[in-house]
């Protein structure tokens, strides 16, 4: 396999002063809609959110679609705990953001676009509602029929679930929808719909400004690209760094920890604790652990004990509750750690608990309950004796 | 047509059908508990997933489509893993009294427990002490949260079958729960009582306010005289809770039974039907009357059936503009009771305030009529208690009395002759129809233009119905509705009346006279019903009702004898002062919020 060194890359950010977002949207609307989507498969962009599903593939699903209604939606609902780049995306290149999207809106045929902005994140709305104003009338004068809009969400965690943020975009209760139907058939409004992440809909941008073969150039095989981190924890230099997709956790360990990392999370609370021994054999990427871009270092100072318990708070209030496995599971495993915790449970229920996780990775409605899985039988199986002791 | 293998048994169905159904055709069952043949698909408790070969996760058979080339297995090792743990985790967060509970024997999450032999508790205890504390505000509908397995029947039944949406989902993860507004009392909310929640709530989470030990205490007291009236649509359900095929007609078992647990006479609230349809198309032909040859545009119509104490609390919230539509004449039930403790206590000697009445209703929100304060124009209250038909059931098991042995017995007189007009009180539709078959023969004289007096129009399970009559050879005094089409809707379910009711706000229904019923069916599936109901299960107990109906020798309310008997030895004419006193009422405008 081939591996990369880490390698720090300045595509999003970096800003070519001579091509505007504009520009490119010019250039690329020249093309037709099936030689945008050829470029985009063939870029091999997978979504920047976490889940990772061809990009290119989504906007074919969706412009193959006969709908008199179509919908271009890009999901800013950042509630991952560790994530914080689309937050930065969103206010430092945002018309890359509108530019992904007018694209997209012109390849599958949509009329009307939303960003759906996580309600912690209302203080962005105002300065992005001009830049979106702006975008618009640009778009205007090219006789474009593509509008943008901004949508604010409430605050759920849950809402990022692309199927429970139509419901939140439509007024209903924040909840996940039972799939199929998946939204390239029946999203917003129950029509056609391609929802992508911010960071995703930038590096449409970025692919349809440098070419699909210059997008490739980077990352790996199975990772095609750059990505965006938030770094935080343990670290010296917390932020958001741009880094080619493939290099091993080692390489970002010794690049960003402090010298006494015994754990990196992976994606979130909702992704994989990596412990010390394996830093060496880890790929951040989708050959190894994808990730939505958040990397938590934690050093020997910290109880992983307090981290799962923390994570397990955090799902046990964010679930929407409308399932049996994510609703009721969540709150087994965190009364179930409490209870092993205070010698109320013997240790070997913790095999019980690993045991519900693995029901709920397969049973639950959607990604949240599905996910709880990863730290936790990561963090047990790893950190085991903290979780007892 | 979709090709797929269930178990590896090869099958194919319409495009659309869900992996469910399939596998009902096959004779898999799949255990559910969010799944409700009335109600739009949840997917949201997971008992019934199964595995789908090639698929990561596993799947929803209610909410999964079959597609072209499917395997799936109902009852792999994964499946039956994740079953149980789903099994385990609702009991977790449930509170399992089981012995204490009103649903014990009728659950359906104790049946899947039973069915996994899931004992001691593999997880901990999850209920929360204040969802201990039963909500018991109502008179007719008790509310457990501590039960409460968050399937959201109850918040889809009350939202879809009913637009009322007193029940409501609220917050998230380990806080969400089954609430009204703002968490008040079901009491202050704009439940109308209909109880449809209860019918379609999987455990005891949602029960009927039962009066059970009251009646008991009352037969017990030798000082007290205990009279029972028992509705149209029990004596086609009662059955099904006491071991007899749905569908089955036990009015005379009933009636054995209720004479041997007690009660000191078993009457019916069928002859208040009757009586009802006097005073209600007496109502009609007046108002017509005020309308047509008066000019006098003060009178309302349509009018509108009072008989569903469900249907009128739900006016009440949501249409009090239009409460002078509704017809005066208070319910049957009602009827009964004013009756039986002036006339009837009078004919048979007993003093009013020792008689006790007891109805046996299909409706939990005749237990909130019967405590209306209007509702005691007998200078006592009319109806002492109310039971369900299910409570009824509960109480012949209690008496230790083997139901389906018993020999047919018949209703005491007086107040016990009934009419098929009267029974038909118990489907949507029947009301309108025993209302046509009198009043058309008021007005002409001649039996409706219908084959055996069956309006077929009225009939049937559509959510709205239409139907015109036009009147024709009346007799002199009605000489002014010579020619008239009646225009006549019935709707069932509150959502259905709902809809009605905005078109006739928009000017767009020209209707005379209206019949709604609040509940789905019409009171066969009343909200005191037995548990389950469903489409099939309704539509067999309508068969019966008119099955009952064209049994009968009398099928028009205006020659129940009886009925006849107590105009002339009592209340004069329908309408006429004494009429006025104890038979209709008056409504009251309630908020919304």
């Amino acid at each position: 396999m081939e591996q990369l060194q880490l390698k720090k890359v300045d595509i999003i950010f970096g800003w070519d002063e001579k091509v505007t977002p504009i520009d490119v949207y010019d250039k690329t609307i020249k093309k037709s809609a099936d030689s945008i989507i050829l470029d985009m498969i063939d870029s091999g962009l997978k979504g920047r959110g976490g889940a990772g599903f061809p990009t290119g593939l989504k906007w074919k699903f969706t412009r193959n679609e006969d709908s008199d209604a179509k919908y271009v939606i890009c999901n800013a609902d950042e509630g991952e705990p560790g994530t914080f780049k689309d937050r930065e995306i969103l206010d430092r290149v945002p018309e890359k953001v509108f530019t992904g999207m007018a694209i997209c809106a012109y390849v599958i045929g949509a009329r009307e676009g939303y960003i759906y902005v996580r309600g912690e994140y209302n203080f962005l709305l105002k300065s992005l509602q001009k830049k979106v104003d702006l975008f618009n009338q640009q778009l205007a004068e090219r006789k474009s029929d593509f509008t943008i809009y901004l949508r604010s969400g409430s605050g759920a965690y849950v809402c990022g679930e692309e199927s429970a943020l139509f419901e939140s975009m439509e007024g209903k209760r924040g909840e996940p929808r039972n799939k199929p139907p998946y939204p390239t058939v029946s999203g917003y409004n129950g029509k056609p719909t391609v929802i992508n992440n911010v960071e995703t809909l930038v590096y449409t941008c970025e692919i349809c400004r440098m070419g699909s073969e210059k997008f490739k150039s980077f990352g790996t095989f199975d990772s095609r690209g750059s990505k965006v981190f938030s770094v935080s924890g343990d670290t010296p230099t917390p932020g958001i760094y741009e880094l080619e997709l493939g290099m091993p956790l080692k390489d970002f360990v010794e690049e960003f920890a402090d010298g006494d990392a015994k754990a990196v999370q992976i994606g979130g609370a909702s992704g994989h604790c990596v412990p010390r021994k394996k830093f060496n054999e880890t790929i951040i990427g989708f050959e190894g652990i994808p990730t939505g871009g958040s990397m938590m270092i934690f050093n020997s100072t910290r109880s992983m004990y307090n981290v799962l318990h923390d994570y397990l708070e955090f799902f046990t209030e964010e679930s929407c509750g409308q399932c049996t496995p994510c609703r009721v599971g969540c709150q087994q495993l965190l009364k179930g750690i409490e209870a092993v915790k205070k010698g109320e449970k013997s240790p070997t229920y913790l095999e019980d608990l690993k045991k519900l996780t693995l029901t709920m990775k397969i049973a639950a409605k959607c990604g949240l309950g599905q996910s709880v899985a990863n730290p936790f039988i990561s963090i047990v199986d790893n950190f085991k004796e903290e979780i007892i002791y | 047509m979709v090709n797929l293998k269930i178990n590896n048994i090869p099958i194919s169905v319409e495009e659309g059908t869900t992996i469910l159904d399939a596998a009902k055709r096959l004779n898999f069952r799949i255990p559910t508990l969010c799944n409700h043949p009335d109600l739009s698909v949840a997917g949201n408790c997971r008992v019934c997933v199964v595995e789908v070969k090639g698929a990561r996760l596993l799947s929803a058979s209610c909410a999964t489509p079959v597609s072209e080339g499917m395997e799936v297995f109902t009852n792999s090792e994964k499946v039956r893993i994740a079953r149980k743990h789903v099994v385990e985790l609702l009991l977790s967060e449930h509170n399992s009294d089981c012995t204490k509970c009103f649903k014990n024997g009728h659950c359906e999450l104790q049946e899947l427990a039973s069915e996994y032999r899931i004992g001691d508790h593999v997880f901990l205890d999850l209920v929360k002490a204040k969802d201990k504390i039963q909500d018991i505000s109502s008179p007719s509908i008790v509310k457990d949260n501590s039960k409460c397995i968050r399937c959201q029947r109850c918040v889809r039944t009350c939202a879809e079958l009913q637009a009322v949406s007193a029940l409501a989902v609220v917050h998230k993860g380990n806080h969400q729960s089954i609430s009204t507004f703002l968490n008040k009392p079901m009491n202050d909310v704009v439940c109308t009582n209909c109880g449809q929640c209860i019918n379609r709530c999987p455990t005891g989470a949602l029960t009927e306010r039962n009066y059970i030990e009251e009646v008991w205490n009352a037969i017990y007291d030798p000082r007290k005289f205990v009279v029972v009236q028992t509705a149209p649509a029990t004596r086609v359900a009662l059955g099904e809770d006491l071991e007899v095929e749905t569908g089955t007609r036990v009015t005379g078992k009933m009636v054995s039974a209720l004479k041997k647990m007690g009660f000191n006479k078993v009457l019916d609230t069928d002859f208040t039907a009757d009586l009802t349809i006097m005073e209600e198309g007496t109502e009609l032909l007046t108002r017509l009357k005020k309308a047509i040859v008066d000019k006098d545009e003060t009178v309302k119509l349509p009018m509108m059936t009072s008989c569903s104490p469900g249907w009128i609390k739900f006016q009440e919230h949501m249409f009090p503009e239009l409460l002078d539509n509704l017809s005066s004449c208070k319910s049957p039930q009602q009827m009964f009771g004013a009756l039986a403790k002036t006339y009837y206590a009078d004919k048979i000697n007993i003093k009013a305030e020792n008689m006790i009445v007891v109805s046996i209703m299909p409706c939990t929100a005749k237990k909130f009529e019967c405590n209306r304060p209007e509702m005691r124009d007998s200078g006592f209250k009319d109806v002492d208690y109310v039971l369900t038909t299910r409570e009824l059931a509960m109480m012949v098991k209690q008496a230790g009395i083997d139901f389906d042995k018993l020999e047919d017995d018949n209703y005491d007189s007086i107040l016990g002759e009934s009419t098929g007009a009267a029974v038909i009180f118990g489907a949507t539709g029947g009301v309108m129809e025993a209302a046509l078959r009198t009043a058309y023969e008021i007005v002409t004289g001649h039996e409706v233009p219908f084959t055996n007096l069956n309006i077929k129009p009225v009939r049937g399970i559509e959510g709205v119905k239409e139907a015109s009559i036009k009147i024709k050879n009346t007799v002199p005094a009605w000489n002014f509705l010579e020619g008239v089409e009646l225009n006549v809707a019935v709707a069932h379910g509150l959502a259905n009346a709902k809809k009605l009711m905005e078109a006739i706000k928009r000017g767009e229904a020209n209707y005379h006279f209206i019949e709604i019923m609040g509940c789905p069916g019409g009171c066969i599936g009343g909200g005191g019903q037995p548990i389950p109901t469903s489409p099939e299960i309704r539509r067999k107990r309508t068969e019966a009702i008119y099955a009952e109906d064209m049994g009968k020798s009398l099928r028009k309310s205006h020659e129940n004898p009886e009925v006849t008997e107590v105009y002339t030895d009592y209340l004069g004419t329908p309408l006429g002062h004494k009429s006025h006193e104890l038979l209709h009422t008056h409504y009251k405008v309630r908020k919304r919020y």
